[in-house]
């Protein structure tokens, strides 16, 4: 324990040394060639190794890459003002209230003369009328990340970061109108042009979120605004399991975000981001029904986790746009604050834990104060309730846009005692995760668990005893198998060889019928790879089965380097032009996507998979 | 897109304050941070250093107060030498020039900047130009050989990885796009459909424009012909 706390100590005193170092560099404008002179910079560009700068390389673990310059004075992140961790409360978004009745009516037709930006009509607004409705308003709000940093103009929904959470239910079609009243002045990033895309719900396209059904308010005047049917419909209702879809393919965690081309990963950082929860009468929100999985909101906890950068001279957000690799923060938020912590009964809670970017991996452990590590139950991968819970006692990994579903049980534990949600994946550069697992300690605690005495019941469903949840949804043979290479030609991402163009269909998919496609990652990068509309399932990993946790639904894929994976799809119920995309925002916004679109005649494109 | 007058109200309305300062929230902070300068302010020392380049016209113009300042631009990194690998990227801009029309030089900015200083002089930026009939408002640069390198990262032409950034073909491909007093900045791929970097680079005159989504030509022959990619790469 002393250990610790001593390392915590000369951490933090390296932050602020950093800060301060950094400070005085540019408070003394020195030139490049003082820099030299002073022996602070090579010739080549590179700032020479002073205690208490490098301790962003720090943070992220040490040793390899983790040692080179993070700052050469050419653009670049700052080092974070230090703060200190724990002094609030876990933030839980609010619950997106209903509104009695939009005005005007939602119609089929984009009401174009009414201010919507809707390009295409609703494929389901009459067979699957919504009988809830939402108002959002995409407006900037001045918020606090934490207590000893100044409040920050974030770009938000309804105010808050993350945005409000919508409770939904399946059967139950909701309608959101969404309006775009983001400020003229973006506070130096961010575009104010939007296109908010539910992660990952069984959309009809013009509802979806497409990159490029982005819209804006005239600045002269008027509000625009867009309106998202979500049919809360299960894949499968108007093709292969009619009337209600197939029950396999329940979701139950999305997300929305931001989605606009090129500027996704500065508006999300920005704020723009909430959770989306699908209920059924099996995952129901309450622990003496259905699948009995604790109760909703008490015990069933959404947690959002971003990695940012603070300006240390005025301490506020700082995104850099020089980076096209992927950017790390040395800050890490849970739901919008800097390392909160939470209290927790002796009992079982569900997390939904995402990583909202912008381009770090994680793997998260649960560090005891001894420094060993609290077992906990996998149950749900990408929002998808796996087949049994799978338990982990060696933490669980999470890319971007990624979401994992855990039980922990505290019943075992003292009133008084600390657990940490501990970052130990080693990442020195945006491009990808070195692997390398820190000791229990060493990595990033990104929040603190205080086990509080207060009797409690617990009526969830011990996961332990091996509870069966959904089954993998069948399969059939696929029409087509499609071959995807992804790769970087002269610092353009490519996808087999070729750029990204929204008006480009790159193929066309036949509705309801299955494909199998194969993803290829090329040399130097990791990429979270996500697919618009439908859940697929993983065959085969680097020709081997994937493992349980992998075995489910997903709708986001790691590529490590060099990574050869195999998913399955069926593509069924609606039309329209979805994206592939890489998930790390950075990427992402650098192109590193294509559209395909879903029709009733398909084609056969992209099919060369001879090279193999 | 939008006629003249109503993209210059546009592309002027709400511009970001260059060097007036903003206070600063400190709601329940100790007095520990500076008062924030105005984000333009930020933004210029951080990513757009004010160095002297010359153009391919033998003129003298430093890079942030004639280049950058209150202009939409569009800027890549090439060398003369380089034939396989940036001719591409500037036949494709090319082609991009053509279709903005007399935009360019007027209210949108052409910039390529050498990465090989040493060896690309003015004169040779100059015989560049006209061996490929470039036309007027694209302006070729170069300038002292460490200061267009920090540039060069500065404007996030760079790899984090050093063995990749010191290859300079990993720098020729990408184009910076952006509106300096709106304070967007993003990038293309400089061989993407010379369409759509048209249409990217028209998101720079205000946030009202809206996608032009519709069918390429390339499209429907992709269609016709069953579309198999080359593999001419790697492994
Ligand atoms: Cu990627």
């Amino acid at each position: 324990m002393a250990n610790i706390s001593k390392r915590n100590r000369r951490r933090e005193r390296e932050v602020k040394n950093a800060s301060k170092n950094r400070r005085e560099i540019i408070a003394a404008r020195l030139s490049r060639r003082d820099l030299i002179k002073a022996g602070l910079l090579t010739s080549a560009g590179y700032l020479i190794h002073k205690k208490g700068l490098s301790a962003r390389a720090q943070w992220g673990g040490g040793g390899g890459d983790c040692d080179r310059r993070w700052w050469d004075g050419s653009g670049g992140a700052p080092v974070s003002p230090p703060t200190t961790p724990f002094v609030e409360p876990l933030f839980i978004p609010p619950i997106a209230q209903t509104v009695p009745a939009l005005n005007p009516a939602p119609t089929v037709a984009p009401n174009t003369a009414a201010g919507e930006q809707r390009t295409r009509n609703h494929q389901a607004l009459t067979t699957l009328p919504p009988v809830k409705f939402y108002e959002v308003h995409q407006r900037d709000q001045l918020l606090s990340v934490h207590p000893e940093l100044p409040l920050q103009r974030l770009w938000t929904f309804n105010g808050t970061v993350p945005g409000q959470t919508y409770v939904a239910r399946y059967g139950e079609p909701i309608l959101v109108r969404n309006y775009n009243n983001l400020p003229a002045d973006n506070g130096g990033f961010g575009l104010q042009s939007v296109s908010t895309h539910l992660h990952n719900g069984h959309t009809p396209s013009e509802s979806d979120g497409f990159p490029c059904d982005f819209f804006a308010s005239d600045p002269v005047g008027n509000t625009k605004w867009y309106d998202q049917h979500y049919p809360n419909v299960l894949a499968g209702f108007a093709s292969s399991h009619p009337p209600l879809g197939d029950i396999n393919e329940s979701m139950s965690t999305l997300w929305y975000h931001d989605h606009r081309v090129d500027f996704t990963a500065q508006n999300v950082y920005k704020g723009l981001a909430g959770f989306y929860l699908l209920f059924n009468q099996f995952d129901t929100g309450d622990e003496t029904t259905g699948f009995r999985l604790p109760s909703f909101p008490n015990f069933d906890i959404p947690m959002m986790f971003n990695d940012k950068n603070f300006d240390p001279d005025d301490g506020l957000l700082f995104f850099d746009l020089a980076n096209r690799d992927g950017i790390l923060g040395d800050k890490f938020l849970v739901n919008g604050k800097i390392q909160p912590f939470f209290e927790v009964k002796r009992r079982r809670y569900r997390f939904r834990w995402l990583n909202g970017g912008p381009s770090r991996f994680y793997r998260f452990y649960l560090t005891k104060s001894n420094l060993t590590n609290h077992p906990f139950w996998i149950i749900a991968n990408d929002g998808n309730l796996l087949k049994n819970p799978v338990q982990t006692t060696t933490g669980v990994m999470i890319s971007v846009a990624e979401r994992i579903d855990v039980i922990v049980d505290f019943s075992s534990f003292a009133a008084g005692s600390i657990i940490h949600i501990e970052n130990r994946l080693e990442q020195c550069d945006g491009a990808g995760p070195t692997n390398n697992i820190l000791p229990a300690g060493q990595g990033a605690k990104v929040l603190e668990f205080r086990v509080v005495s207060d009797a409690v019941t617990d009526n969830s469903v011990n996961p332990a005893t091996n509870p069966t949840f959904y089954q993998v949804p069948t399969r059939v043979a696929q029409r087509i198998t499609r071959c995807f290479e992804f790769d970087r030609r002269n610092g353009q991402w490519v996808i087999n060889d070729e750029l990204f163009d929204c008006n480009d269909v790159r193929f066309r998919v036949k509705r309801n019928t299955a494909e199998i496609w194969r993803l290829e990652g090329g040399f130097d990068w990791s990429h979270p790879i996500h697919i618009h509309f439908e859940e697929h399932q993983v065959l085969k990993r680097n020709g081997q089965t994937p493992t349980l946790i992998e075995r489910g639904r997903k709708d986001v894929i790691r590529l490590g380097e060099n990574d050869d994976v195999e998913i399955y799809f069926r593509f069924r119920d609606f039309t329209g032009r979805y994206p592939m995309h890489c998930h790390n925002t950075i990427h992402e916004d650098h192109a590193m996507m294509l559209r395909f679109d879903i029709d009733d005649v398909g084609n056969n494109n992209e099919n060369d998979c001879g090279h193999h | 897109m939008p006629d003249m007058n109503r993209r210059k109200m546009l592309a002027t309305l709400a511009v970001a304050p260059l060097a007036v300062g903003v206070v600063g929230q400190t709601v329940g902070v100790e007095n520990k941070f500076k008062v924030a300068e105005s984000t333009r302010e930020k933004l210029r020392k951080r990513f757009f250093p004010n160095f002297e380049l010359t153009t391919h016209e033998g003129k003298t113009v430093h890079f942030y107060d004639d280049l950058i300042r209150d202009k939409i631009v569009v800027l890549n990194f090439m060398y003369v030498k380089c034939e396989g690998v940036c001719m591409p990227v500037t036949m494709n801009l090319k082609k991009v020039q053509k279709l903005l029309g007399d935009r360019v030089g007027r209210d949108i900015f052409m910039y390529s900047i050498t990465l090989k200083p040493e060896e690309d002089t003015p004169q040779a930026l100059k015989r560049y130009v006209r061996a490929h009939k470039i036309k007027p408002g694209w302006t070729f640069l170069t300038g002292k050989p460490d200061e267009i390198n920090t540039l060069r990262r500065s404007l996030g032409f760079k790899d984090a990885k050093t063995r990749l950034d010191q290859d300079l073909t990993n720098h020729t491909g990408m184009v910076k796009y952006g509106n300096e007093a709106r304070q967007w900045w993003a990038m293309f791929p400089g061989e993407a459909n010379a369409p759509w970097i048209v249409e990217c680079i028209s998101w720079m005159d205000g946030t009202d424009a809206q996608p032009v989504i519709q069918a390429t030509q390339k499209e429907s022959k992709r269609a016709e012909s069953g579309h198999r990619h080359s593999k001419t790469k790697k492994r």
